[in-house]
């Protein structure tokens, strides 16, 4: 256990998100038990486990998702390059800016597609005129490897175009804030095979922007595109390290019952 | 036999039908309901539905039919068919009936009632006695019409009678000849349901259809009358029941409008304020309580709408805006009418605003709100959007409702046509001033009562056309956004 703390400190210098103890309570549930985890800059993380495990749950105390749950309390320390996000003084608003969020079933707004993308840009008012706007929503676009299948509709609904396109159209709104930090909550569970290859490929090259962290169920998904993985079983983070050491060689007898699937 | 007996035999029959069919068919399974092609409930229906469809279709027909058919041939045999024709037809009529009570009652037998003779006053000393009364001494040629009318319609009962009872023989019979196990009794009695349910749903459209043309008749009746031109663009309506009326609907549009606007002012902002409170911001606690308190309103009558702007509103706005500013000294008012209609109406935008933007899926909000937007930037542009045609479609009702309301109108604007921008000023809508056309002793063949119906149908067209507007909105939005 000692090697691999020490394995882990030199991977992450400096990590961009440090979580410390972190508890969530949903009513009388516990469902997040003292986790505490390091997520490096420019790196995809890879949050695994069973359904129910807590995974998403914690995704969503990064950007403080919670806090719109009635019912879910969120204790411990999460800090964002280093700022504890859960500091009174921090806005929460402000902070989803900073940490973008990709959900699990694409959710485009009921708007045009270039109203979706340059809905963030509008809101916080990053564009001083209109063509510095369409500059942003052509940039994100062509991030999220969307542009060349948009450009001649940009004024059709974005819920006109197909599932894996509407996800990538979320990826773009979202990267269109010029966030550090990408959530993504199961962010291909509604596509089919071929545009969830696209999307992993996106993701792949999102890594030299942004600090991502990925959600899935798919143990191959994470394999694929992650390069650190964190398996969580009912509510407890079991293990966390390089991906490649984690499915070849876990160090906890219940990460290896889930990969070779005895469990989940 | 009388109608209720018919009924209920036929009922009867029915149940023993049903009873009968679900007995024979498991009898023809020799007790084993699998190896039929339908439950055996479906043979007893299938049976019941065999007795009772034609035989009361037959009878709803002949009961229409008989009627029309007999006062007809009785007609042709009456002397002087002339204008006053419907006249002595209805004397026919109601001698008929007199003389059925009559015997019904045992004050005379069907002999009597053929052997009698008028002009000694007999007959009206007899009807007298069994309790119907007639205006005058019966003529020859009526009492000879009503005997034949009487005749005719009791054999016209007895066939019925006849007719009926073996159509729902015929029936029983045929369907239980048809009880086997390969028969399929399920898909037949399906397909029956079909029908009804068919039916129904034509039945209310053939109402409107019914309804639009009696308005269309006496409408026309009433431009045969009255200048089309003056109706609708004349400004001036003073209707005079001595005849030289004016007729001119503008003043009563503009005060329907008028007021519905001013309603429609009032309601759906508040409505709709309530509706994005209640929906988004209040906590489940609060709009548990809250939304049925708000639904309260749209269950008080209108009439006590109406009470509380004559007794409350209108002279309030009279004491402390009207008479200072100079504006009128009316206690009566379109604004008096229009703010107690936009109260009436607040559920009405409130509470259909309410379930869509509850519809609106939480996805889209948290889609919004992973972007950094507040809550408000999120109801304004996300969730308001995507409600929008439901929205328009619950506005669009209030505003039905506004434009077709009168209690409210009568009480707080009173029922003085008038063109004027003041709203301060005591005006009147289209539906006041039908009612007030029709009430009383009023002539329907005089242009003053006919003008209801021209009024009705133009309120009608109104409706319909905010109607078809409201569904080429909403159709235009979700083509946009879903």
């Amino acid at each position: 256990m000692k090697d691999h703390l020490s394995v882990e400190c030199e991977a992450i210098l400096q990590p961009k998100i440090a979580a410390r103890d972190v508890q969530v309570h949903y009513g009388e549930t516990h469902a997040i038990k003292d986790v505490s985890v390091d997520i490096a800059d420019n790196t995809v993380t890879a949050f695994i486990g069973p359904s129910g495990c807590g995974k998403s749950t914690f995704l969503r105390c990064i950007n403080r998702m919670n806090d719109t749950i009635g019912i879910c309390r969120v204790r411990g320390d999460i800090k964002l390059d280093g700022e504890d996000i859960y500091d009174k003084a921090v806005d929460p608003v402000q902070l989803r800016a900073k940490v973008g969020m990709v959900f699990q079933k694409p959710n485009p707004f009921p708007k045009s597609i270039y109203d979706n993308v340059a809905y963030g840009p509008k809101i916080h008012g990053l564009a001083r005129n209109k063509t510095e706007l369409d500059e942003i929503v052509e940039n994100a676009l062509r991030r999220a490897a969307l542009w060349d299948e948009a450009k001649d509709r940009l004024n059709q609904p974005g819920t006109g175009l197909s599932g894996g396109q509407q996800q990538r159209l979320c990826i773009a709104r979202a990267v269109a804030t010029a966030p550090e930090v990408l959530l993504m909550d199961e962010p291909c569970s509604a596509l089919d095979p071929i545009a969830t290859a696209q999307v992993e490929e996106l993701i792949d090259e999102l890594r030299q922007n942004y600090c991502v962290v990925i959600v899935t169920h798919s143990m191959q998904q994470a394999a694929r595109v992650s390069q650190r993985t964190a398996f969580f079983h009912l509510g407890n983070l079991v293990e966390f390290g390089d991906t490649g050491q984690v499915f070849t060689n876990p160090q906890d007898k219940r990460t290896e019952s889930y990969i070779t699937g005895r469990i989940g | 036999m009388p109608l209720i007996w018919i009924f209920a035999s036929l009922l009867a029959l029915g149940a023993v039908g049903y009873a009968m069919g679900r007995r024979r068919a498991v009898a023809v399974a020799g007790g084993d309901a699998r190896r039929l092609h339908s439950l055996p409930n479906y043979y007893g229906l299938n049976v019941l539905l065999a007795v009772l469809v034609p035989s009361f279709g037959v009878l709803f027909a002949w009961m229409l039919m008989q009627p029309m058919l007999i006062e007809h041939s009785v007609a042709a045999g009456l002397p002087a068919v002339t204008a006053e024709h419907t006249l002595v037809m209805s004397d026919v009529r109601r001698l008929a009936e007199g003389l059925k009570t009559a015997i019904a009652q045992g004050a005379m037998s069907g002999d009597d009632m053929r052997a009698l003779a008028t002009g000694d006053g007999t007959i009206r000393a007899a009807l007298a006695a069994v309790g119907v009364a007639l205006g005058s001494e019966v003529e020859p040629v009526v009492l000879i019409a009503a005997q034949s009318y009487l005749a005719k319609t009791q054999t016209g009962d007895v066939l019925r009678t006849i007719v009926v009872i073996t159509l729902a023989v015929a029936g029983f019979y045929w369907a239980m000849g048809q009880t086997n196990t390969a028969f399929r009794a399920r898909n037949t009695v399906e397909r029956a349901v079909l029908v009804m349910l068919m039916a129904a749903a034509s039945i209310a459209i053939l109402t409107t259809v019914g309804i639009v043309f009696s308005m269309l008749f006496e409408t026309i009746n009433f431009f045969g009358q009255y200048q089309i031109a003056d109706f609708f663009f004349s400004t001036t309506w003073s209707p005079n029941f001595r005849g030289n009326s004016q007729l001119g609907i503008l003043p009563l549009l503009w005060g329907t409008l008028y007021i519905s606007i001013i309603a429609l002012l009032v309601a759906v902002p508040i409505g709709l304020y309530a509706a994005i409170y209640l929906s988004e911001y209040a906590a489940a606690k609060t709009r548990a309580i809250a939304k049925p308190l708000i639904e309260v309103l749209a269950g008080i009558p209108t009439i006590v709408y109406g009470l509380f702007a004559l007794v409350t509103v209108g002279p309030l706005l009279r004491d402390y805006f009207a008479q200072p500013m100079g504006w009128g000294e009316s206690g009566s008012s379109v604004m008096t009418a229009g703010l107690v209609m936009g109260i009436m109406l607040i559920p009405f935008v409130s509470s259909l605003s309410d379930d869509i933007i509850n519809a609106v899926p939480q996805t889209l909000r948290d889609g919004s709100f992973g972007l950094g937007a507040t809550k408000s930037e999120t109801i304004r542009q996300v969730v308001l959007p995507a409600a929008l045609p439901g929205i328009v479609g619950a506005v669009l009702l209030a505003a039905s409702r506004a434009i077709g309301e009168t209690m409210i109108v009568v009480l707080g604007a009173g029922a003085a046509a008038r063109m004027d921008l003041n709203p301060f000023e005591a005006m009147t809508t289209v539906t006041v001033k039908i009612v007030s056309q029709l009430t009383g002793d009023t002539d329907f063949a005089a242009p003053e009562t006919l003008v209801a119906f021209a009024l009705g149908l133009t309120l009608f067209a109104i409706t319909l056309v905010l109607n078809v507007i409201a569904l080429i909105i909403v159709r235009t939005y979700r083509e946009h956004y879903e």
